[in-house]
């Protein structure tokens, strides 16, 4: 037995959101960079010999391109994934549940491909 | 989450198809969505035939044609017949706007009349709107200020005035406002693009001095940024502004203070 107002006002504003918009809108400008750059790699690299592609992921711009790439498409996944789930999942403990799914799934394939790129260029 | 189907009981049935008029010799056919919640029935649409020859031009003539002369329990808001007061708005052939300002020959027949989507029906075509004035209440549109009053008004500058352009002619007609998805799922929490464009009528106003409570009211990740630019509020507005630019407006002052 609420008023319409109170369903309004909710919890009242988060006084946040600003950081999480400037962050999507950030990381979606360095992805175009790196993405091209990140594509026009791998047209390069296509069949060409396994040492010849470890030979050049091991040049330092390379890898550290190639790392600026996993950060700034990973961040840019999980804030927009983040954003759907919040958009359609209204059960507290279901979206709670999700975005911290979101968040795990999001480190792990960011270290694991980090960690791939290290690996490649530090020889090990 | 979010309810992508409609449930059983308001799923839309066929209605009756009342005959065209006797003698009749210009008629457009006129499909309209039909409910009254004292019957118990499913919604359904129902069939008109409007005689052009004894009715205005305008969808809401027609549709103030059916009511008085074939069907008198049709059920819908008008007011101003003219596009000022925003009582008309509905979904014709798909798309929300105000009854009174569309022309019958601009639609394809037959014309498809709903109430507009997503919103609780009253009846027939009337929408349950108490949750969007209550909401448009929430950003308090009114003039605030703390500085002592002027002897006279407040004044503004010609250029301060242009900036109020293509906002102050919101008629809270709410068609931008059910036709956002956005809204849709999220109604509860997202303001929509109807009250944001008011909220920036006031944030952008020089005389108001309120604005940096005006945005911390708005910053959070429901009440403002729910809005994922989709752009269908600027698509429908029947007074052709852009509440999707006022809402880019508004984000644009959130970084501004930040950075």
């Amino acid at each position: 037995m609420r008023t319409l107002r109170h369903r309004v006002r909710g919890l009242g504003p988060a006084h946040s959101g600003t950081g999480h918009f400037w962050l999507q809108r950030t990381t979606a400008i360095a992805n175009a960079a790196l993405v091209i750059y990140f594509v026009f790699l791998f047209v390069t690299l296509a069949g060409r010999s396994h040492a010849a592609v470890v030979a050049t992921i091991g040049q330092p711009v390379v890898a550290i391109l190639l790392l600026a790439a996993i950060l700034s498409i990973v961040v840019h996944m999980r804030v927009g994934m983040q954003v759907i789930i919040e958009d359609y999942v209204h059960g507290e403990a279901a979206k709670v549940t999700l975005l911290l799914a979101n968040t795990f799934f999001a480190i792990a394939v960011g270290l694991a491909a980090a960690f791939a790129v290290l690996r490649i260029s530090f020889g090990l | 989450m979010v309810q992508f189907t409609l449930p059983k009981n308001s799923k839309i049935t066929k209605g009756k198809t009342w005959p065209a008029p006797a003698g009749a010799k210009r008629t457009t056919e006129f499909r309209i969505y039909r409910w009254n919640p004292e019957d118990g029935q499913n919604p359904r649409i129902d069939t008109y035939f409007v005689d052009r020859d004894d009715c205005g031009p305008m969808v809401l003539d027609a549709i103030i044609w059916i009511k008085n002369k074939v069907d008198s329990t049709l059920t819908f808001r008008r007011s101003c017949r003219e596009g000022v007061c925003g009582s008309c708005a509905m979904n014709i052939d798909g798309l929300n706007t105000l009854a009174c300002t569309l022309a019958m020959d601009d639609v394809a027949a037959p014309i498809k009349v709903y109430p507009l989507p997503h919103a609780d029906v009253v009846k027939d075509l009337v929408p349950d709107l108490t949750l969007f004035y209550e909401q448009y209440a929430s950003i308090e549109p009114w003039l605030q200020t703390d500085s002592p009053p002027p002897e006279r008004e407040w004044r503004q500058s010609h250029e301060d005035r242009a900036k109020l352009d293509g906002l102050y002619e919101c008629i809270l007609c709410a068609c931008c406002t059910t036709s956002c998805p956005s809204y849709w799922w999220n109604a509860d929490r997202y303001l929509g693009p109807a009250v944001l464009l008011q909220a920036y009528r006031w944030i952008v106003d020089s005389r108001d001095e309120g604005t940096g409570d005006r945005l911390d009211n708005l910053e959070d990740p429901f009440r403002l940024y729910r809005c994922h630019t989709i752009m269908n509020c600027s698509k429908t507005c029947p007074k052709g502004l852009n509440p999707a630019k006022a809402i880019a407006e508004i984000k644009k002052k959130m970084v501004e203070r930040q950075v």
